[in-house]
């Protein structure tokens, strides 16, 4: 089905720009069509998702003069998973004096992401960085200051700079009010519509061309449709496949998944985060993993005991017979190592014996040196909402006792193939946000994702949006068209599919199934044995739970079972790609790690010879139950930052 | 991991199919919960048993499940969010009950939050506050360099922990007359303590309050329940804030 032997189908023209790599944005943004002023209100645009890559994108297209439609399946704009984020964003604004530049966050972030991201887009990203950090503070974004009243910033894992800004542990909560306050403004101007509790279900295609979707009202289950000149998808990742992740529970994959099914490619699904400070799980009942800050490892230090099954309690075990680990092995980053190489090592530790905890699979956080050497109150101040957390949900007193920490999924780096202008193989079908396979290559570096996401949605998409606007013919189109209706009916249908199984099994039943079945074989370490395993096991899976899933209630009324069921049905198919694409790229890169292939001291081990591409699925049609998938190929090409093994050390 | 056995709760939920519906309390036992459940997963166990038994799960707003989307509600006793102090219902954990406790559980309670189903309420009015002036008039791109724009520290603070509201909706629910008040102080307040938040300063409050009063929600009279019962902890003081720019811009603009 697969080979490593480029494949190009004309589709995967990443227009990127050529030339100094410093100028392509700027020739790139001169060269681009505009809309005239008075036009732009005639220009109707969906964006599904008010994260901060929807809310962000959908306030500066209003300030345009666009008529935004703004989708989310909360009951509010301003709960969108984006809320979550606790550490912090970066912007290479090099107010620490410490050597940071546009060049060098641009270095750290493709070195950062092992070498499998575009250099035009993450320039870029690097570019408009310090422009989010102006423009947030101008909304009122209350960021931490020094005493002198300017801002602060602290460090982030990969990189030696100070370049993270950050509002205590709260970051993303002030970045999304602040995007969701401009799109507030927007909606009092009444360029934004604002279409709250609406889950889209599918993308409506009219010759070819992006023209609109297809929504559940999730009040009254009606099933709605609604068209544009294009449409923008902000729908956040995909790591609930899961199960068990960081990810707020309602976050899932159906928006993006209905779009690769209607033709958008979709890019490195196998390319999943593993975030190395999470709580530990504590049982069956498990909802939900809790994340705790990378900002934790500019002051808390990584440690096990020496000794293998050391039952001691932690301050019983003398300094001499524990293992800082990260400080041995990565002297120069120490504790700052980037997320792949972290969540890897507690790994190893606790495969070695190890691990801590009730349940051994668990490493310490300890802050007790940073406690005295700053002293309590300096810590809480810094992290005060993360320790309350932490004692909230173990019992357990952080300033006392180190934290137990284990990895969990946290961020998905593949998503739905863009090119340059965040354009997925769909024409007038944009992807921001977390939901493209964009700047991250195989690893995304902490207090990234926050910059990706408004630098798509505040200083990217207003620019290459209008370029297609202008650039294409786009006939008007209501929802009257045979295109809408036939999109109904199939979303009906397959809500009433759904409904009708009645069979034995819940839908969380078979949900924790997928996660037990993708932590164990497509998570931290993978191999074409387990890969083949774990196809097979979801195939079964997905035939299972189209003969025995229950789901309850009626389509007509407020079910979220029935909301659960559909994002289920698409996680079953979804899971099968990743374990596709971490089969088929036989090597290991950043988050991707194949048993198969490391390096003599157990490193990722890339093999740009045949894998310096993006991998771009592209759903080739089912039978039954079975899914099928092409292959297609993006080469690489490194002018700048030259490919080598990675080192933290 | 072996399912541990553990309590077994008395539970009271309020059911209703919908906004027009008469809603009932629906009893029905809890078991096996353990301590290290979230509140919310004892719901989701319960939830889990009424779908197999082939009924209908009981409806609840949740999202991030670590106190931060605002999203989970619930009047838990009596008390918005449960008994325990600065803790959405998401974060309260099963260890706060023992065995044989009987628990309520009743949606947030006001005219301005109508019932959509069971403990889910319809919480648009608090976006409709925002959309009316929660905001700094700052188009994207015409910003200056974010430095040259100072902020005493002091100010900053504060500010911050007037933004860190989480628009839950449990102040109104604790008031007795389902008063606003301290959810649309917290965004006057913030953008009021900030210099970026100056030019628009009068104006937003005038609006805000407006907006608020069109809604439907009731006039403060300084009990404090609402702080007390806020999950974030979000101070009475943004409503003396709000009153005393309210006064002033009326005063101004009458
Ligand atoms: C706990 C945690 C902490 C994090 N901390 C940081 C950090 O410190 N720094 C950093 O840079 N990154 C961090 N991240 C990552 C970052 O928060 C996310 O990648 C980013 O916020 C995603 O933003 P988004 O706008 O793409 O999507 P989201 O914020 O996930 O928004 C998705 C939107 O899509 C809507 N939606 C979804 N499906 C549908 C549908 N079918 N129909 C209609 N609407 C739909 C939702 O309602 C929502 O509005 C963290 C992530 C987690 C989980
Ligand atoms: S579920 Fe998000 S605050 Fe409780």
């Amino acid at each position: 089905m697969a080979d490593a032997t480029p494949k190009s189908t004309g589709k995967l023209d990443s227009k990127a720009p050529s030339g100094p790599i410093e100028k392509r944005w700027d020739t790139h943004k001169f060269q681009m069509k505009l809309v005239n002023p008075a036009n732009k209100r005639k220009h109707t645009i969906i964006v599904v998702g008010t994260g901060l890559a929807g809310a962000s994108a959908a306030a500066s297209l209003g300030e345009l003069g666009y008529h935004v439609k703004a989708f989310t399946i909360h009951d509010s704009p301003r709960r969108a998973h984006s809320i979550a984020a606790q550490g912090g964003i970066n912007a290479a604004k090099n107010y620490a004096n410490d050597g940071d530049s546009v060049y060098r966050l641009f270095y750290d972030t493709v070195k950062g992401g092992d070498f499998r991201a575009r250099e035009s887009n993450v320039y870029r990203l690097a570019q408009v960085s310090t422009a989010i950090i102006d423009h947030c503070v101008a909304l009122g974004v209350p960021f931490a200051r020094e005493y002198g009243g300017l801002l602060d910033n602290r460090s982030f894992g990969g990189s030696q700079v100070s370049r993270t800004f950050y509002a205590r542990g709260q970051t993303g909560q002030q970045l999304l009010l602040g995007a969701y306050s401009s799109m507030n403004r927007q909606v009092d101007r009444k360029n934004v519509e604002v279409y709250s509790r609406r889950e889209m279900l599918d993308l409506v295609l009219i010759n070819g061309v992006a023209r609109g979707i297809t929504v559940r009202n999730l009040i009254t289950g009606e099933i709605e449709s609604h068209a544009g000149d294009a449409v923008l998808l902000c729908t956040g990742g995909y790591g609930n496949a899961y199960f068990l992740s960081t990810n707020a529970m309602n976050s899932n994959a159906t928006a993006a998944w209905r779009c690769h099914r209607r033709g958008a490619y979709f890019g490195n699904p196998c390319f999943t985060q593993i975030h190395p400070t999470c709580i530990p799980r504590s049982g069956e009942h498990q909802s939900k993993l809790t994340l705790m800050s990378e900002s934790l490892r500019n002051d808390g230090r990584v440690w096990v005991p020496k000794a293998k099954g050391d039952k001691r309690s932690p301050k019983d075990i003398p300094e001499s017979e524990r293992d800082y680990y990260l400080e041995r092995i990565y002297p120069s980053f120490g504790n700052l190592v980037p997320r792949d190489v972290a969540s890897r090592q507690a790994k190893f530790r606790v495969d070695e014996g190890r691990g801590v905890g009730p349940s051994g699979e668990a490493v310490y956080l300890d802050f007790a040196d940073a406690i005295k050497r700053l002293g309590q109150a300096a810590v809480s101040e810094k992290y005060g909402n993360l320790f309350d957390m932490y004692e909230k949900i173990t019992d357990e007193n952080p300033y006392e006792q180190p934290m137990r920490m284990y990895p969990a999924v946290h961020y998905t780096m593949g998503g739905l193939w863009v090119d340059y202008n965040l354009m997925s193989t769909i024409p007038g079908l944009h992807v921001l946000g977390e939901a493209n396979f964009s700047d991250h290559g195989a690893n995304r570096l902490g207090a990234s994702a926050l910059m990706q996401g408004l630098a798509d949605g505040y200083f990217v998409i207003p620019y290459t949006l209008g370029n297609y606007i202008a650039s294409n013919p786009l006939p008007k189109v209501d929802i009257s068209h045979d295109a809408f209706k036939a999109s109904r009916e199939d979303v009906s249908l397959r809500l009433n599919r759904l409904l009708s199984v009645k069979g034995n099994k819940t839908v969380d039943d078979i949900h924790k199934q997928l996660g037990k079945i993708m932590w164990d074989l497509v998570g931290m370490s993978r191999n074409e044995a387990g890969l083949k395993t774990a196809i097979e096991s979801i195939r079964q899976l997905r035939s299972q739970f189209w003969s025995d899933v229950r789901v309850a209630g009626e389509s007509n009324f407020k079910n979220s079972e029935l909301e659960k069921a559909g994002r289920v049905a698409d996680f079953l198919e979804l899971g099968e790609l990743m374990a596709t694409d971490a089969l088929e790229r036989r090597e290991s890169c950043g988050g991707h790690f194949r048993d198969e292939f490391q390096t003599p001291d157990n490193e990722a081990k890339r093999d740009d010879e045949h894998f310096s591409h993006v991998a771009a699925w592209e759903y080739a049609g089912s039978q039954g139950d079975k899914v099928t998938w092409t292959r297609n190929q993006e080469p690489l090409n490194f002018e700048y930052v030259h490919p080598s093994q990675r080192s933290y050390k | 991991m072996a399912e541990q056995k553990g309590m077994t709760l008395n539970l009271k939920i309020w059911r209703q199919a919908g906004p027009k519906e008469k809603g009932e309390f629906l009893k029905i036992q809890a078991k096996n919960i353990i301590p290290d459940m979230s509140f919310l997963e004892m719901l989701d166990v319960v939830n889990e048993e009424l779908v197999r038994t082939g009924k209908e799960p009981v409806e609840f707003d949740h999202d991030c499940r670590e106190g931060i989307c605002g999203a989970c509600s619930l009047v838990i006793n009596g008390n918005p969010h449960g008994p325990e102090v600065a803790t959405t219902t998401c974060q309260l954990h099963m260890r706060k009950f023992k065995d044989g406790d009987s628990i309520v559980i009743e949606p947030f309670r006001a005219k301005s939050f109508p019932i959509v189903k069971d403990l889910v309420v319809d919480r648009s009015a608090f976006d409709r506050i925002q959309q009316a002036g929660g905001f700094i008039t700052a188009n994207t791109g015409a910003a200056q360099d974010a430095n040259c724009i100072p902020v005493p520290k002091k100010n900053a603070d504060l500010a911050f922990s007037s933004a860190t509201c989480i628009g839950c909706g449990a102040c109104v629910a604790a008031c007795k007359n389902a008063s606003a008040s301290l959810f649309t102080s917290a965004k006057v307040a913030h953008l009021a303590l900030l210099p970026q938040g100056q030019a628009e300063r009068e104006e937003r409050v005038l609006k805000m309050v407006a907006q608020m009063d069109a809604e439907g929600f009731g006039g403060c009279t300084n009990t404090g329940a609402c702080s007390a019962a806020c999950p974030v902890e979000i101070s009475l003081e943004n409503i003396a804030r709000m009153n005393r720019d309210f006064l002033a811009a009326s005063i101004k603009h009458r």
